[in-house]
């Protein structure tokens, strides 16, 4: 589904490498994560991959279902199909989350060449999808993420992932700033997502979102690569002894 | 207020004053003529704004004191009037003109409303308002163009407030003849305890000067709405003086969309103790489109409230100036002033010209205030954009995003949804071009 291959990317600003040449291949159906320490790359590379400004690829590719992604709009990659969960979701004052939802459940849509959704059936949608994150109506009006605590606004990202279904998700460091009984919450709404059709990787930096969304392969991102691929037991690895161990092998 | 001491006027702007005058006539007869003829006075002893004038550095007056007003088509923006769907008791202006067709019976209970033009008599309860709150406001800064309103408006509604008016009183000025010229004067006088929304609407005339002073007494509560009219190539020139008294609310909002020039002044006194004054705007130019708010407020007595909240969107060379002035004087404790003015510069051509002041001359006070000028936060735009929102319609998000501040000063929910549905069709039609 999403594969990369020999990904180099650098600031555009300045002359400074951060993915040095990054190999990862993720199947539709799976759960892939990516660990790694602060300043690993892993952020930049779920940038790059949805098409925030700021980045040069210097070599390699990435394709989704075959479909060169680094050359499109970041909106264009979304309707076709690929999803970043924001480690810190924006604020929009005086836009009402159910409004931005819609225009963007739609414009996908139309990007696609589907017909829009109407107001009834979105409506329909969203309130069940809504009821299963326990977000209220009150959230819904509420101008996006605006006045939402760190908790709401990462459920509120899982409800936009579910809204949108997204073939691929990725979700940058999800767990961040939230409590354990706010983690297990997002954690259930990711795994009420979980598909044959679709994959996900999950970049964190701590193991323990991993006990809840259950990953089929765990990756080790050191200075700018993968330097080590393998099963759940990989994360726990990493939980008992940090990431010293993966540094040597770079 | 070293600053603005009045100077001699320059012999420039004696000749176009006389100009001006030449090419207008003086109403004459009945209560107002006093005030009037002392306006008269005023204006040839002060002149009009000229280029030079310190008050004018960021707008130019010359259309506005020319003797006659520049051309300006009409124009529709194939859309039902703004507060349409509203019940309220409408009053029209067709160019100025009183329109009686078109305007419901002026009988609402709560409030007596009169024409300036019908009001004849020598004795009227506006005679201690008209030109009175107009003529306190000139200093310590002229504002000439209010006194020559003063002199000469043609017509104006004279409103006093009694009680609470079941429905908004709703003023809509129609912009007809390519060349008209209005001259407008308002009085709103608020008796204590009573409480009255006006809402304001359309492009007036090719050029509209309009004055509207507001007397809100002890307890009183005087909520303003209004939405300039969207005629391109219209030019106005606005002044609303405010008094207010003991627990008074005054709140004042504004949407200037469109138009060639607009300058829009505010000048309020808070003169009873725990006054509340808020006053906002929010305005979007795209091209030939210069937009100045220039606001002063002054308290004069203890544990006021003024808050000055002023947001403008600029693109393809429009141009925005906010001059806005918090002044406390001696003795007004626990003043709480706040002011931000900003601009959103939706390119490189567009300009921003913010001069805020405080002058203060109390020692336990709270007044702040901030003017900044940014681009589209590119953060935000990368969020929406990656939900799928493509760029055209992201920005018109953000932008709606950064109005808020302002478009939230509209206490009444109906009204704000109301004036968020215009500035987002604007948006949005201007998208689509």
């Amino acid at each position: 589904m999403l594969e990369i291959k020999n990904l180099h990317v650098k600031l555009e600003e300045e002359d400074k490498a951060i993915l040095k040449g990054v190999d990862l291949t993720v199947e539709a159906g799976k759960v892939h994560a990516i660990m790694g320490p602060n300043g690993s790359g892993k952020s930049t590379l779920s940038y790059v991959l949805s098409g925030r400004d700021g980045y040069e690829v210097t070599d390699g590719s990435a394709t989704l279902e075959g479909e060169d992604v680094l050359g499109l709009e970041p909106e264009e990659r979304a309707a076709a199909g690929l999803f970043l969960a924001f480690q810190y979701p924006v604020e929009i004052p005086g836009v009402g989350n159910m409004t931005f939802l819609r225009s963007a459940v739609n414009a996908q849509r139309k990007a696609r060449g589907q017909e829009e959704m109407s107001s009834s059936d979105f409506l329909k949608e969203i309130r069940a999808k809504a009821k299963d994150l326990q977000i209220g109506q009150e959230m819904l009006k509420r101008p996006v993420n605006v006045g939402f605590s760190g908790g709401e606004k990462k459920r509120n990202e899982i409800l936009q992932m579910a809204m949108l279904e997204p073939r691929l998700c990725i979700l940058d460091e999800t767990d961040s700033g939230l409590d354990v009984d706010a983690m297990k919450l997002v954690a259930e709404g990711v795994n009420a997502l979980r598909s044959p059709d679709r994959g996900f990787l999950v970049i964190t930096h701590y193991q323990r979102l991993l006990d809840h969304i259950v990953p089929d392969v765990v990756h080790i991102m050191s200075n700018g690569r993968i330097v080590k691929t393998g099963g759940p037991e990989l994360a726990r690895e990493v939980e008992a002894n940090g990431y010293a161990d993966f540094k040597e092998t770079v | 207020m070293a600053l603005l001491k009045p100077k001699a006027p320059e012999p420039r702007a004696l000749e176009i004053a006389e100009a001006r005058i030449d090419a207008l006539t003086l109403p004459e007869g009945g209560w107002a003529e006093p005030a009037r003829r002392d306006a008269l006075a005023r204006l040839r002893a002060d002149g009009l704004p000229i280029r030079r004038d310190e008050y004018w550095k960021y707008t130019k007056p010359d259309t506005l004191t020319a003797p006659e007003a520049p051309e300006a088509a009409t124009f529709d923006a194939g859309e039902p009037p703004v507060f349409d769907a509203f019940d309220r008791l409408k009053i029209v202006f067709v160019d100025g003109v009183f329109d009686a067709e078109a305007s419901d019976d002026l009988a609402l209970e709560g409030v007596e409303i009169e024409r300036l033009a019908d009001s004849r008599a020598d004795i009227h309860w506006a005679k201690d308002v008209y030109g009175q709150l107009e003529a306190r406001g000139q200093s310590p800064v002229k504002r000439p163009l209010a006194t020559l309103n003063t002199a000469f408006a043609s017509d104006g509604i004279l409103v006093r407030v009694t009680g609470k008016p079941s429905k908004p009183l709703s003023l809509i000025y129609h912009h007809e003849a390519t060349r008209s010229d209005a001259i407008l004067h308002h009085v709103v006088k608020v008796e204590e305890g009573a409480e009255v929304t006006l809402l304001e609407s359309g492009p007036a005339a090719a050029r509209f000067n309009k004055c509207m002073e507001v007397e809100v007494a002890d307890t009183g509560t005087f909520r303003h709405i209004r939405a300039q009219g969207r005629d391109h190539e219209r030019r106005a020139v606005t002044h609303i003086f405010g008094r207010l008294g003991r627990e008074s609310v005054f709140q004042s909002f504004t949407l200037t969309a469109n138009g060639v020039l607009t300058r829009n002044e505010v000048v309020l006194e808070l003169t009873g103790d725990n006054a509340i004054a808020h006053v906002a705007g929010a305005c979007m130019g795209d091209g030939d489109f210069h937009h100045d708010d220039t606001v002063f407020i002054t308290h004069d007595a203890v544990n006021c409230e003024s808050r000055q909240v002023f947001k403008k969107v600029l693109r393809n060379g429009a141009v925005g100036v906010f001059q806005g002035k918090i002044l406390v004087e001696p003795g007004a404790q626990k003043t709480d002033g706040y002011q931000i003015s900003q601009s959103l510069l939706l390119d490189d051509d567009s300009t921003f010209q913010a001069k805020p002041e405080l002058e203060i001359y109390a020692d336990d006070v709270a007044c702040s205030h901030g003017s900044t000028s940014g681009a589209i936060d590119e953060e935000a735009l990368f969020y929406l954009r990656s939900r799928g929102i493509g760029e055209a319609e992201a920005t018109n998000y953000l932008t709606l995003a950064f109005l808020a501040e302002a478009v939230q000063e509209i206490a009444d929910e109906d009204l704000q949804a109301e004036i968020v549905e215009r500035i987002s069709a604007w948006l949005f039609r201007r998208q689509a071009r």
